[in-house]
């Protein structure tokens, strides 16, 4: 037990402050609904994670908030189990077929308001998959879609400064 | 000395069922009758071939339709010719439980029927396509006949358990954390697990179909999407199978990036996973231990490589990216501040009893259940399946250096996570050598087209397994059938097995243990 306490100690704090996005960084990012959160959500946003068919990439980077240096619940805000709880979908991967009525149950049971964010190049535009007879290509095929954030897959900064723009600092 | 089971076994063969040898080294082609597919598949079992992948392909009126077996580090392809008018064939997931999901893939993609299959439900086919059409036929269209909005797929017959006190628990497709979807169903008496069926195929995207018709370099990128954390080897697989088609080989500079960026997926994976581990046992300081070590990792993959998780670096003929003298000095700091590291946490986590207590007996996989279904990699590894296709079919670079294969034979999670361990330890010692291996040359090899109908056989280690992929050629350089088998095809089965008699709360270690792609398995 010493040694995990010793561990912890001499880890020490590694968190990093984020710069936030200047404003035509957040206009690049396409955040025009900012202002709307600001006032609906008094700077906390819970999130629900929805895989719609992705390859798995941008599931590694969003884990990737969660760990130390970036933190992201120090900013109010966090991942939460069901849609039932959260303001915001968080979208990746084409959405394959197979999940399309499962992601649009997910949209009908997140209470509004609420806001849809597609992650990654193949949720933003269908990326390397497209659209075929098993996918129907960008998450706005199939759901409303409010923030997008590129990449592939986005880095857990770019991530970052797309959540940031939803919520007042 | 090592083909010799080969030529043996054809004799014995010869009384039984003729074979006819197409050899296309590296990779023998045997072909037989299909009548004879099921009667090979029972004296490939009696000599103890592994079987590896299976995949079909149509050309022209008729279907091919191969198996591929392992033994000793030999592979061996067996081909069969089936006509186009009512394609059937003798099941082999009789004899061998690992062909069980790719025959019934391989029947709801193509419509090749199985005749004697165990398990005739369809498996990657839902409700995307409509019944008596078949998406990997050359006559139906990539883009399908979609509707507007695809039903869910409600009408699958689960095994049912009846009884005082048995209930059901239907989970997914969308789970309650940041993972990819797919269904489970339990069936339970109390805390205890009866029984648990995999239902996946939900982000099926059509990778196989999308293929057809791509360049070389197109192919490459989507290989490196199959699975996202397989980037490096489902990539590799791929560029090896279309370099083999080519006949071209690779510069050794080229093959030794390949070989260090495979290790540094491998290492960046475990220590994703170990965290996760002892995260779904609530011992969090694991966790954060191991992101933050795992995000290190992934940043100086980023600053020397340029991407954090290596997509896109393999490309074919070789790498897009070299490695400079002043990076191998970064490497290896960091891999010394790595291993000073992990002997502080490793010996934190050996040490805490609460730990031991959830991870040792449980989601035990008996040797011989890993041995029937072929189960690979870490998953294999820890109930005793040594095999490694980068020590025992050795391919570049790893046939210059000393491949370590770490070994357990406990077969609970315990185990999974100490292989775990131990691959990290050999993949530090196997980056260092191969940065030792470094020569000055070229990084790509000028790509030559193929001829047509040329076809080729990728096989790698991935960080879940041995990977295999195929590829054949049209005459234009472009793809004309891609098959890629991830380990996780073989390994989800085995999760079926090892929950049994486990308790329903530790079904998520147990999952995470093994970890299974699903993107991998759907293709």
């Amino acid at each position: 037990m010493l040694r995990l306490f010793r561990k912890i100690l001499k880890t020490g704090i590694v968190t990093e402050r984020v710069k936030r996005p200047g404003d035509d960084e957040l206009e690049r990012l396409g955040i025009e609904i900012k202002r709307h959160i600001d006032k609906r959500f008094s700077g906390s946003i819970a999130i629900r994670e929805v895989d719609a068919g992705s390859c798995n990439g941008c599931e590694l980077e969003i884990h990737a908030l969660n760990n130390p240096y970036y933190d992201i619940e120090r900013f109010g805000i966090h991942f939460v189990a069901s849609p039932r709880h959260a303001d915001v979908l968080l979208v990746t991967g084409p959405v394959s077929r197979h999940m399309q009525t499962a992601l649009l149950r997910t949209y009908t049971a997140t209470p509004d308001p609420k806001w849809v964010i597609a992650v990654g190049d193949c949720a933003v535009c269908g990326g390397e998959f497209g659209v075929s007879y098993a996918s129907c290509g960008a998450v706005a095929n199939v759901i409303p879609v409010d923030v997008t954030i590129p990449g592939c897959p986005p880095t857990p900064l770019a991530l970052i400064k797309g959540l940031l723009g939803l919520i007042k600092k | 000395m090592k083909a010799d089971w080969a030529t043996d076994f054809l004799n014995q063969l010869s009384a039984d069922i003729s074979v006819a040898q197409h050899n296309a080294p590296p990779n023998a082609v045997w072909q037989i009758e299909s009548r004879h597919w099921q009667r090979f598949a029972e004296l490939a079992c009696r000599q103890q071939l592994r079987w590896a992948a299976g995949w079909a392909e149509q050309l022209a009126g008729e279907f091919l339709v191969n198996t591929c077996f392992e033994k000793q580090g030999v592979y061996i392809v067996l081909r069969t010719i089936i006509g186009g008018a009512k394609p059937e064939l003798p099941s082999q997931a009789t004899v061998y439980p690992a062909a069980n999901r790719s025959e019934r893939h391989t029947q709801d993609m193509f419509g090749i029927r199985f005749s004697g299959h165990p398990d005739n439900r369809k498996w990657t086919r839902h409700q995307a396509w409509p019944r008596h059409s078949y998406p990997l036929r050359k006559d139906f269209p990539v883009q399908g006949e979609p509707q507007d909005i695809t039903p869910p797929d409600m009408d699958y017959p689960f095994i049912k358990a009846h009884g005082a006190g048995v209930y059901e628990i239907p989970v997914g497709p969308v789970h309650a954390g940041i993972i990819e979807p797919g269904h489970f169903r339990f069936q339970a008496v109390g805390e205890l697990i009866l029984n648990l069926e995999e239902r996946l195929g939900y982000v099926h995207k059509g990778i196989e179909k999308i293929a057809e018709g791509r360049t070389p370099e197109a192919l490459a990128r989507l290989a490196g999407r199959i699975s996202g954390d397989t980037t490096v080897g489902h990539c590799w697989a791929a560029c090896r199978a279309m370099e083999q088609a080519a006949e071209i080989s690779i510069p050794p500079r080229a093959a030794v990036i390949r070989g260090i960026l495979a290790e540094r997926e491998r290492i960046a994976n475990h220590l994703g996973d170990i965290g996760a581990i002892c995260n779904d046992v609530a011992f969090v300081f694991a966790q954060m231990q191991f992101t933050r070590l795992r995000e290190q990792w992934l940043r100086n993959n980023a600053n020397v490589f340029g991407h954090r998780l290596l997509m896109d670096r393999i490309i074919p003929g070789g790498v897009a990216c070299d490695v400079s003298e002043n990076d191998c000095i970064v490497i290896k700091q960091e891999i010394t501040r790595l291993r000073k590291e992990l002997s502080e946490v490793i010996t934190a986590l050996d040490l805490n009893s609460s730990l031991e207590d959830r991870l040792y007996t449980a989601g035990f996989l008996a040797p011989e259940i890993a041995a029937a279904f072929s189960a690979l990699g870490y998953v294999g590894r820890a109930s005793g399946q040594r095999f490694d296709v980068r020590k025992n079919a050795p391919y570049a670079p790893y046939d210059r250096v000393k491949v370590r294969v770490p070994l357990e034979t406990q077969g609970d999670i315990a185990s999974r996570f100490w292989v775990r361990d131990k691959e990290i330890n050999a993949s530090l010692h196997l980056i260092e050598d191969l940065i030792d291996q470094l020569a000055d040359g070229a990084l790509v090899t000028e790509w030559r087209a193929p001829k047509a109908d040329s076809e080729g056989l990728g096989i790698v280690e991935g960080w879940r397994g041995e990977i295999v992929s195929f590829i054949r050629f049209d005459g234009d350089n472009k793809i004309a059938r891609f098959y890629p088998r991830d380990p996780s095809m073989l390994n989800w089965p085995v999760l079926e097995k090892l929950v049994l008699n486990n308790i329903v709360p530790d079904f998520p270690v147990c999952n995470k243990s093994l970890n299974g792609s699903y993107s991998g398995n759907d293709l």
